[in-house]
This record gives structure tokens, sequence and C-alpha cells, in this order.
């Protein structure tokens, strides 16, 4: 069984908020619900299927699908931290083809901002978690967990600071465009490699934003989606795992995108050579080098050449990229990037981007993330979405 | 870059499980146990009863040497006590999260040899960290 082209994304939502100290995480899913269902043309009532993450408020599914009043047949709260939304577009896509419900509502939100965090701080302190007492006397943080893949993949290609500026320097050529975007001004390679270091190699412009907000997707059956007046984005293609330290075996210099990502690729009949637009998620630069590597775009090791001198930039490279200003210079909500990698693959596959960054002709897009820590363990997911 | 030493951070205690109290009671005697299957004959880490190779029961501990090589590392600045995070590959195969101590944070490298240098934490263990060699 195959689920290519047996679900549709047929609403996507943004959250407009970077700060949100007056409202609650609830709040900020549910309008983020709203804003899908409207975009899709649905109601409340329509919804059959409820997807979250383990980080939505009250233990995954049961406080909101209370708040939200849903009455639903199907859920879904696997956590694979923030690629968790890209997994949960195949998860429902699965719940459709099988039958188990018609209309899939995904959210996610959160306020990290506000709480002042600053993605410096410890990580997960569950005590039955095995390897946290081998982790955590050690400072791991999620900083320098990614910084430590980047000082690795420096020694063994060649990559340079340089190099990994350069997608930094891309998302934001894109990011001046979206009003909605935290860090708007255009940079230069010199001004990242030029901001202070947080972790070696990683400067402070090699880090992603630390914003509140949300978004939220609607996936559905064929038959529902036909029947509404947006464009037609079926999801073509979907792979998932999870990558680790391997017992002790620990080998940096790849992402499980070298998992999710042929998978992927293999379910919808294409190759990286025939996608138009990727979202790649970038939660450091050097997260989008990895990936890029290991999805296929280009040859382990050569990421850093593949990503310079403008490549990622729309109607300058061969590849646009994160054409909302990612992660790096749009928003992080919930320090989770995934939806948000979903939500502007579909407005390039409807044409709805903005006209500055919009890619002529999208017709095959591909959604990638990376949550958890790369340098330790971590969730891949990797989506192809097609405008049929 | 001025050397930056390696400060006196706090390191917060680890929590051991009913599967490690062994390998943390050989912390304090200043032994860094590793686990080994008897069937496959793999080291694994960190250390777990079930083999994660063949999947058997028969692991056992056994004493490291105590000596390694730096597989990567990261200075964290952004923080009152900059401190240098490092993954170390065993002489007994295995690599394992630890710090780099005792040494100009600058100066540490991929590749340096390092060996084991035992650093107190709150109100616990003692945990293996690692400087240089030489």
């Amino acid at each position: 069984m195959t689920i290519k082209n047996k679900a549709f994304i047929a609403g996507a939502y943004e959250h407009p908020t970077r700060k949100a100290p007056d409202k609650s995480v609830a709040q900020l899913h549910a309008e983020c619900a709203r804003g899908a269902l409207a975009d899709a043309g649905l109601t409340k009532d329509d919804v059959d299927g409820y997807f979250c993450a383990g980080d939505a408020p009250g233990m995954g599914p049961f406080s909101m699908v209370e708040y939200m009043n849903l009455k639903v047949k199907h859920i879904d709260a696997t956590d694979i931290g923030g690629s968790s939304y890209l997994m949960l577009v195949s998860h429902a896509a699965q719940a459709i083809a099988a039958g188990k419900c018609s209309v899939a509502l995904i959210t996610l939100a959160g306020r990290p901002r506000s709480e002042g965090a600053q993605g410096l701080g410890l990580r997960g302190f569950n005590p039955n978690q095995p390897e946290i007492q081998f982790e955590a006397p050690f400072g791991l943080v999620t900083a320098n967990a990614y910084a430590m893949c980047a000082m690795r993949h420096m020694h063994e290609f060649g990559t340079t600071a340089e190099q990994l500026a350069w997608v930094k320097v891309a998302a934001s050529h894109h990011a001046q465009w979206n009003e909605h975007a935290m860090l708007r001004d255009v940079v230069t390679v010199e001004d990242v490699v030029n901001s202070p270091m947080v972790t070696d190699p990683l400067h402070r412009l090699d880090c992603c934003v630390v914003s509140d907000g949300g978004g939220a997707l609607i996936v559905v059956s064929p038959e529902i989606a036909r029947s509404l007046k947006r464009p037609l984005v079926a999801v073509r293609g979907a792979g998932e795992t999870v990558k680790h330290g391997m017992a002790g075996n620990i080998d940096l210099t790849y992402s499980g995108g070298r998992v999710s990502g042929p998978i992927a690729f293999a379910e919808a009949g294409i190759t990286p050579k025939d996608i138009k637009y990727a979202s790649i998620y970038d939660s450091f630069t050097i997260t989008v080098v990895m990936q890029l590597e290991d999805i296929g775009f280009c040859e382990k090791g050569q990421g850093g050449k593949f990503v310079s001198d403008g490549n990622l930039i729309s109607g300058v490279g061969k590849l646009p990229f994160n054409t909302d200003g990612g992660g790096l210079c749009n928003n992080h909500p919930a320090n989770r990037g995934g939806i948000t990698k979903v939500i502007e693959a579909v407005r390039q596959l409807r044409g709805e981007a903005h006209p500055k960054v919009q890619v002529p002709n999208c017709d095959l897009a591909l959604a990638h993330g990376t949550g958890g820590l790369l340098g330790t363990k971590h969730g891949s997911a990797t989506l192809i979405l097609e405008r049929l | 870059m001025s050397e930056t030493k390696a400060a006196q951070r706090k390191i917060t205690a680890p929590t051991p499980t009913p599967d490690t109290i062994e390998f943390w009671k050989a912390a304090e005697q200043g032994k860094l146990m590793l686990r080994r299957c008897s069937a496959c004959q793999k080291t694994h880490w960190y250390p777990r009863p079930v083999c994660p190779h063949c999947f058997g029961d028969a692991t056992e501990w056994f004493e490291a040497a105590g000596t390694g090589e730096i597989y990567t590392f990261s200075i964290m600045r952004r923080v009152p006590e900059p401190y240098a995070i490092a993954y170390v590959t065993l002489a007994e195969g295995p690599t394992m999260l630890t710090n780099i101590v005792g040494v100009d944070l600058n100066t540490i490298r991929i590749g340096q040899k390092v060996k084991l240098a035992w650093t107190p934490t709150e109100a616990g263990p003692p945990v293996p960290c690692f400087t240089l060699a030489d």
C-alpha cells in the first residue's frame, strides 16, 4: 500500500504572531485550527481526525481535543520533536488511505519566547530516560549538540564557516519580503561569521530565532479535496526514521535524512532533480547542509559547496529553499519548525508565496525536517508534495 | 584568541538507574566501567544489561583503559562559565559524550589523545571527563 495521491493538504495556516504574552498555548492551537479550516473552506464539525505532538498541552491529544470541542474517530500524537508535523502529514495520509478518517487537523503552538527560552538550557529530564545520566552532566544543550556535528563536518569534508553562512544569507534574502518575519534585514557572509560565537563553530547568526506562534494543516481525502475550491496539493511520498548513537558507534557526519529521504523519493517515483522548491528544517545552518546531502541533493561532504554563492536563493540559485525566511529569519514556533516547512511548501505549490520569492511553475516540492538533536538522537521526516 | 580557561562549572549529578548503579559506584573508585557482551564480544556505550548489538543478555562489566581520542567537540561560550563538550572515542571502541577539562579551551582539536579526568558533581558521583594525554 502507498499513500501516493491518497490524501491532499487542503488547508494551511501560519499564525502571524511572533510574541504572544497575552495568549495561552491552547488558544494559539485553536486560532491556528480556525485559520487552517477557513483556508480549506471547512468547519470544525468536518474534522474527524486530530494530530498533534507530545508537546501539546495535556498529554498528547486529550486537552486540545476537549478545548476545541472536537469529535474525532482517529488520533495520533507521535512526537519526534520539531519534525513531528512533517511526519504527522504522512500519518494523516495513512489514516485517510485506510479509511480511519477523512478530515485530519494537525496543530502546533507554543510560546518559548514569552516564557524566556534562549535555546541554551538543558533538555528533557525524565529520570527514566536511560541516556540522560550520560548526557546531562556534560552540559548537552541543543546548540552544542548541533555544533559538534558542524565541527566534525568541517574536519572530514573541509566545510567552512563561510559556506555555512550562505544558508543564513539565503534565508535573509527571502525574509525581507515576509512582513511577519522576525529578522527582515538582508545579511552577508561577513555578517554571519563576524557575529558572536555561541558554541564553536556556530555563531549567533548560524542559529534560528526563538519565537512564539504556531500553525495548522488540514489533510483530507481525495473526494473532499476535489469538492473544495482550493488548489489540489497531493501527498506524493513520505519517509521517516530515528537516528541515534548506535550503541557507541557514533557517526555525526549524517542525519536520518539518509533513510527518510530515499523512502519518500521511492514512493513518489521521482528524484531530487525533479524538486522545484524545498523547505529544509533550519534550526542551524549546519542542519540544512547535512540534510541536503542526506536527502540526495548533492554528494555527502559537498553540502557546503552546494549552498554557496546563493544557490538556495529563489530566482538566483538552483534550489530555492525556505522562501518564508525559515527558522533562521522568520519564526520557529514552540522551538518546532516542522509545520512551517509544510505551510511554505503548500504556498509555493499553490502559487501563493510572496511574488518576489514564488518559484515559477512550482509543481513538485519537498519538505524535510530533523527533530531532537542532530548530535545525539533525532527524528527525520521527509514529505514530497505535488500540485495536481 | 586569548586563553579561555575551563571554568569550575557546577556539574549536575547524574541520576543512576537500577542498571547503572554499579557504574556510578565504580566511578567513586575512579574506575570507568564499560559493558561487553560475552556472546558477541562487542562493547557498547552507554551501558545496558541487554546487548544492543546481538540482543543477548550475557553482558558484563569491565574496566576501561581510560584513554581515547577526541572525535568532535564544541566550546560553549554564551554561558557564564564556558566549557568544552566533546565526543571521545575510547581505546575499547565506543564513542562517549564527555567534557574536556583542565586545558585552554581554545587549543582543543579533533584527533587529540586524551585520558580520564574524573570531575566532581554537586552531591553525586564524579563524572568521566577527559584531559589531554600529554
